[in-house]
């Protein structure tokens, strides 16, 4: 796996290693499991960040395709959980001793004739499905009422069930059932030539369209080899960063939605929607899709009139974020709400904004530069509050902080080529990675011996921070559910892809 | 909260003069769907198709050979296309209003069928008027189409001044608006949602995930667009279709604007 150091290890070696790793400070990012030779073996693969500017970790290891069984690593690093029981439905692995032995990407009543994932599972085949009942843990008392919220909800949003256990205002436990939008993306990747995989990737959360087709492009660069020309660089950076502005300036939007500012919610939309306009001058795209390639950009990009437009927005944002911060009804609906603690935020797998509220000051543009950002100084906001008003001063920080890396690249950027040659490597393998507005991205590719992709892993943000969200409803009252949500900024499409 | 009251007021009007008045519509820079120039098109050349992850071009085989085949339902508007096409026969373009009422619109002919009929449309105007409700559902979109649907409501394009509301509980909606390619998972709720809506009724796929599936349509998990399970009466493509082009095919579903599209050409 080019992009990281990798150990190939015996199945029974691999708890002994993360153990290792944890205690040595190293956090796990997400496993997964391929078929490098589908029905003679299966490969479960575990990615470790051990410190800044450290290379990353990449432990291996083969498992007899007739009877996959490993140990289940939950109990210990909780935010495997949901890795695992994705590699047991998806891929066939069977984790034994899992503390959540339950369905969580496939319904009840889905049944596939063999995983998935597994290249023999023919690519058209649609899996037959009767719809069963939710397999859910109990609660029970006296006076606990229930409500399922969802999938359909309220205004224009995405698909998701929330089921509320609750006394009077009272919320006790709160269980999402998520994946109601799994389309199988990772799959629809096999077999497609990696200058097509970039069109997917961008499909697999529209919003975080850079992201996805970043860290894609930068694993596909690396597998291959492929140096990519500075002004490439700089112009990814760019990109990126027009992407975080449009995504924060939505969210300010949304939250201000849930806590009744009215002004505030057309304000933040409104400049959320200039700000997509400026994506689309640029670029032809509102979503800034179709322009990055394995190898840099599928065509230079004109620059010279960006820092002026984004000069004429950022007056306006200003204004904005700081009214927004002097209304005391607004505030008083954010802060203490959804209070996530610097443990929780790291045992359980928190990313982005979020991980960064709670006290956890990682960045991946920062700690694991990519793009130009090692040419760019930039800071990092980190808050300890770990509520809601935390996750929105960490967000309007990164906006300020987008303005300004964007008017220093489009300053310092370089003439010159936007595209290297790339010759698809045949077995290549690489690790790429983006820091999203949402969070870290991470893709692991594998092509197959006629240089076309045999697996790409997407490790999304939103996973992550789907599994953390809950965590911080229960004891809570259900008038601050709206407003917790919405301050995590999460996705559907990326977290069921 | 005087504040934000002055705020506002001081903020002005951001809202576009279209479609009341032509021009300001939009952004002419955004790219919308090719523009195919059968002319140009040499045989032999496969180069276009090669590059087409959703089969939106393919080859069907006719009297001298073979002919490309051009389904608008299924593009995505990645633009690979016009950039294989070694004759431009495929160029970019911003063409984006693709809302139609038959699903064969959006398929490429070389000679124009007879206009499509005005009949639902003029019962829709009777029964609504000039007001509409939309029920949403995501049946697995990549949230593209949702993001676009959320502007719909932003200062900018105000979809309210044109009479036209989404409304949370679909007993009250007259119009069930679907996007992505409807998983297995989501066949339930769309169906139980549309059956939840009073009659008369009306559905439209939004984005071309809903048309046909797109990029993300088949696969163990995901259908063909909405059509397979429910009746569907305007038909958008787009990845995902911008604003301008869902505000025009809801006009068009209540017959206040006309139908760009036909045969898979757009009138200019």
């Amino acid at each position: 796996m080019k992009g990281a150091v990798e150990r190939v290890l015996r199945p029974e070696e691999i708890p002994q290693a993360c153990d290792d790793l944890m205690k040595a400070g190293a956090r796990l990012q997400m496993t997964y499991a391929w078929f490098p030779e589908p029905g003679q073996s299966v490969e479960v693969a575990y990615l470790a960040v051990t410190a800044p500017h450290e290379p990353f970790l990449f432990l291996r290891c083969s498992l007899p395709a007739d009877s996959p069984h490993l140990q289940s690593l939950a109990p210990q690093i909780p935010l495997l959980g949901w890795y695992e029981r994705e590699i047991q439905e998806l891929c066939g692995v069977i984790f034994d001793g899992h503390p959540e032995p339950r369905p969580l990407v496939l319904h009840e009543g889905a049944h596939p004739s063999m995983p998935p994932l597994d290249p023999r599972y023919q690519p058209d085949e649609m899996m037959p499905f009767t719809s069963e009942p939710w397999d859910r843990p109990p609660v029970e008392g006296d006076d606990v009422q229930t409500l399922p919220f969802g999938p359909v909800r309220a205004d224009v949003l995405e698909s998701a069930q929330i089921f509320f256990y609750y006394i009077g205002e009272a919320i006790l436990h709160c269980h999402p059932r998520l994946f109601f939008k799994h389309r199988g993306m990772e799959k629809r990747f096999e077999g497609t030539s990696p200058s097509l995989g970039v069109v997917l990737a961008e499909r697999i959360s529209g919003v975080d369209s850079i992201a996805h087709s970043l860290a894609y492009c930068q694993a596909i660069e690396a597998a291959c080899g492929c140096e990519i020309p500075e002004r490439a660089r700089y112009l990814r950076t760019v990109l990126a960063e027009l992407e975080r502005l449009y995504n924060h300036l939505h969210y300010f939007g949304h939250l201000c939605h849930t806590t009744t500012l009215k002004v505030g919610e057309a304000q933040g939309k409104l400049l959320a929607e200039q700000s997509k306009q400026i994506n689309g001058m640029l670029t032809g795209n509102r979503f800034l899709r179709g322009i990055l390639k394995p190898g840099g950009l599928r065509r230079d990009l004109d620059l010279s009139t960006l820092p002026e437009m984004l000069n004429r927005l950022q007056p306006e944002i200003t204004t904005y974020l700081r009214s927004m911060e002097e209304t005391n009804s607004h505030l008083d609906r954010l802060i203490t709400t959804g209070h996530l603690p610097l443990q929780t935020a790291y045992d359980q797998g928190a990313t982005g904004p979020v991980k960064r509220a709670s006290g956890i000051g990682r960045d991946l543009r920062g700690d694991h530069p990519y793009a130009a950002y090692d040419r760019l100084t930039m800071n990092i906001p980190v808050r300890t509050e770990g509520d809601a008003h935390a996750r929105v001063q960490i967000r309007m920080e990164e906006i300020h902080e987008s303005l300004s890396l964007i008017a220093r690249a489009a300053k310092d950027i370089p003439e010159g080529p936007v595209s290297s040659e790339i010759s698809y490597v045949s077995g290549g393998e690489g690790l790429g990675w983006c820091e999203g507005a949402r969070g870290s991205t991470y893709y692991c590719v594998h092509l197959d011996d006629a240089g076309l992709l045999a697996r790409v892993k997407i490790k999304s943000p939103s996973f992550s921070n789907w599994r953390v969200f809950p965590l911080t409803v229960h004891d809570t009252n259900m008038m601050d559910y709206a407003i917790n949500e919405a301050s995590f900024g999460l996705t559907m499409a990326g977290c069921d892809r | 909260m005087p504040v934000w009251t002055l705020y506002g007021i001081r903020r002005g009007i951001a809202t576009t003069s279209w479609p009341k008045k032509d021009g300001a519509v939009a952004q002419p820079e955004v790219l919308g769907l090719p523009r195919y120039h059968a002319d140009r098109c040499r045989d032999n050349c496969r180069a276009c198709a090669d590059v087409c992850l959703p089969g939106a071009l393919s080859f069907e085989s006719c009297q001298t050979g073979e002919r490309l085949a051009l389904d608008y339902g299924k593009c995505i508007g990645c633009q690979l296309c016009t950039e294989a096409c070694p004759n431009d026969a495929l160029t970019k373009s911003n063409d984006w209003a693709f809302g139609v009422r038959n699903r064969d619109d959006l398929i490429w002919a070389e000679a124009l069928k007879s206009p499509p009929a005005e009949e639902v449309t003029r019962k829709i105007q009777k029964y609504f008027g000039r007001s509409l409700h939309i029920r949403h559902v995501d049946a697995g979109s990549c949230n593209g189409c949702e993001s676009e649907l959320q502007a719909l409501n932003n200062p900018y394009y105000n979809l309210h001044r044109l009479g036209i509301f989404f409304t949370p509980s679909p007993r009250f909606a007259d119009l069930l608006l679907v996007t992505g390619p409807v998983t297995y998972a989501m066949q339930g709720p769309l169906r139980e949602t549309y059956n939840a809506m009073p009659e008369p009724r009306w559905v439209m796929a939004m984005g071309t995930c809903a048309v046909s599936g797109g990029a993300s349509g088949g696969g163990y998990s995901c259908g063909h667009g909405v059509e397979e399970f429910l009746p569907v009466d305007i038909y958008v493509p787009g990845c995902p279709p911008n604003p301008a082009a869902m505000i025009h095919a809801l006009l068009l579903l209540l017959n206040r604007a006309s139908q760009h599209v036909q045969g898979g050409q757009v009138a200019h």
